[in-house]
């Protein structure tokens, strides 16, 4: 398993997010992180990725303990693109994808061929190679987007975090970006998770679902998760209930005919 | 590349001829002739062999080394707190350096060192550095918690007026000869180096740089935030104290024995970035320390042309830069 959760409990202040929940994640897989805000989505991210510790509760990456890991270690295992929006003036994107090589390269980070071609590699599978002397206050969200994703798999992990990739996004970009996460899980064999509001694409176009029903986790492919009724019961209120589709809403609350 | 090379060169000319200037300009007129004589080791009247190599050189190589020096402990800080008005003088640091100078200067009467001259330079360092020390703990501390660009600002300028307070204070208790020694230190005075205490400082300032160089690479990471750069392999723990110990080296000696210089490690950083049009530290870190000793170069000589302390000058060469740099980053507040 690419990511193993065993007995995670998450707490925020008093408040328990999480209680001993425990899932296995594969690689080769899309898996979309769902769930209501302020239930500890991006909390159990920072968590794989090694940026906090849980409240207990063992994670593992690739059999090994995360705990056991050195920062090295850690970072060619995992890497992470976070939420907020990352605009360095004068930094092109070549150069950001280039950091994502931090792990591999000298005390003054040179960059080798192999890095180089790493480079060109990952903003040539984001369809970014175009903009690699571009700098970064040039580039659109949806543009940045992607090259932070470039820069992750420039760092050649196994394993890929984002959280809440598509938020800033348009439309055709959310389905572009996921598509894009769906293409590096099956082509390039990487284990990726990534935290959604979007319950269509969670549903339509990952292979499985990570659902937060605080305190408790439950983990099924999308398929079973869409017929499974637990969305519904989670994200159905007085304003929203769904229709036959999966992940899409009618308005006013109207129920289901 | 050709661009930034260029550059290099460009600045690495004017810096030497603006370091030939500073030995050639002052109050005794020379000619080049004998300035010559007295670097080359030629026959010359011992007069002017005093001037040139144990004023004007000594002066000259404080200028170089105190410009590099506050200009790599401002890249450091702005970098660290991804702040782009962060630097020694704008946090407060200079300022617990000079509250620790002023606690030396004015309490060494006491305890009968004052007329020990190498103690009094160790002592007078070691003061700066714990000044230096103490304000950036806080201010770091303090960043951790809260992100807000302004506040930690506030912050420094708030604890950057409190010191200053307690300094006045200190000086209207003290005695007359004290109080004179340490009004003549803030005057900022990169004449007042010694070959002694150049001694103690080219070692600690080149401890300081040698530090900054090491975190070129944590720097870069840095660039992302503290998040990105643990995930990219960074230890953030060691590349913070790196980090504290180099300013606290760079802006404590500096302000220990030139005086409080302002507006140098905040402006040049930004000097370096607007030339070589890079976020790259691999680049930056030489370029800031090449045009912080050109800046401060270029003040000595102006200080001694117009005869004006140092700090004036630094101060009305930064505070436009700094004025550019706020007006262009209205995105930043």
């Amino acid at each position: 398993m690419a990511v193993s959760l065993k007995d995670i409990t998450l707490s925020y202040g008093s408040r328990t997010l999480l209680d001993r929940v425990s899932a296995d994640i594969p690689r080769a897989s899309l898996t979309a992180f769902i769930g209501r805000n302020g239930t500890g989505k991006s909390s159990l991210l920072r968590v794989i990725a090694g940026l906090d510790p849980a409240a207990g509760g063992d994670v593992r990456l690739c059999g090994r303990p995360l705990s056991t890991l050195g920062p090295g270690e850690r970072a060619a295992t995992v890497s992470f693109v976070a939420t907020d929006k990352v605009r360095i003036a004068g930094l092109t994107c070549e150069e950001l994808v280039a950091l994502g090589r931090a792990p591999y390269t000298d005390w003054i980070g040179r960059l080798q061929e192999s890095d180089r071609t790493a480079v060109r590699r990952a903003l040539e599978t984001v369809g970014m190679a175009g903009f690699a002397r571009k700098p970064m206050e040039t580039l659109s969200d949806g543009e940045c987007q992607r090259a932070m994703i470039a820069r992750a798999l420039a760092q050649d992990t196994p394993v890929i975090l984002l959280d809440e990739p598509t938020a800033f996004l348009d439309l055709p970009n959310r389905y572009a970006l996921a598509s894009l996460l769906r293409r590096l899980a099956r082509d390039e064999g990487k284990c990726i998770l990534f935290s959604t509001h979007d319950l269509d694409i969670a549903l339509t176009l990952c292979d499985s679902v990570l659902l937060i029903d605080t305190p408790s986790l439950h983990h099924l492919p999308a398929a079973e998760m869409a017929a499974s009724g637990l969305i519904e019961r989670l994200f159905q209120g007085g304003d929203t209930a769904f229709g036959d589709i999966p992940g899409c809403v009618l308005p006013g609350g109207r129920q289901r005919p | 590349m050709t661009r930034t090379l260029l550059w290099f060169v460009l600045l690495a000319l004017a810096a030497a001829a603006l370091f030939i200037a500073d030995l050639a300009v002052g109050s005794v007129a020379l000619s080049p002739g004998e300035v010559w004589a007295a670097l080359t080791g030629a026959e010359v009247d011992p007069a002017v062999r005093y001037i040139v190599l144990d004023i004007r050189l000594l002066k000259a190589i404080t200028a170089l080394l105190a410009g590099a020096a506050l200009a790599a402990a401002g890249l450091q800080m702005q970098t660290l707190f991804r702040n782009p008005l962060a630097g020694p003088y704008v946090l407060g640091i200079s300022a617990g350096a000079s509250l620790g100078v002023a606690l030396f200067i004015l309490g060494a009467p006491l305890l009968g060192i004052a007329g020990h001259s190498f103690l009094r330079s160790v002592g007078i360092a070691g003061a700066a550095w714990l000044g230096a020390a103490a304000v950036l703990a806080v201010v770091m501390a303090v960043s951790r918690r809260i992100k807000e660009i302004m506040v930690i600002l506030i912050l420094g300028i708030m604890f950057g007026s409190a010191l200053g307070a307690v300094v006045e204070i200190m000086q209207y208790l003290s005695s007359e000869a004290a109080l004179k020694s340490f009004v003549v230190w803030t005057m900022g005075s990169l004449g007042d180096v010694t070959g002694p205490r150049l001694a103690l400082l080219a070692p600690v300032v080149g401890l300081g740089l040698a530090l900054a160089v090491a975190v070129i690479k944590p720097l870069n990471l840095l660039l992302l935030g503290e998040n990105y750069a643990r995930t990219m392999g960074l230890d953030i723990g060691r590349t913070r104290r790196t980090i504290f110990l180099s300013t606290v080296l760079l802006a404590g000696t500096v302000t220990a024995f030139c005086g409080p210089v302002g507006f140098v490690g905040l402006a040049v950083p930004h000097v370096a970035r607007m030339l070589f049009r890079t976020a790259d530290h691999r680049m930056l870190m030489p370029a800031s320390m090449l045009v912080g000793a050109l800046l401060l170069l270029a003040c000595d000589l102006l200080s001694k042309l117009l005869a004006l302390p140092i700090n004036s000058l630094t101060a009305l060469t930064g505070i436009p830069i700094v004025i550019l740099v706020v007006i262009r980053n209205r995105s930043f507040f």
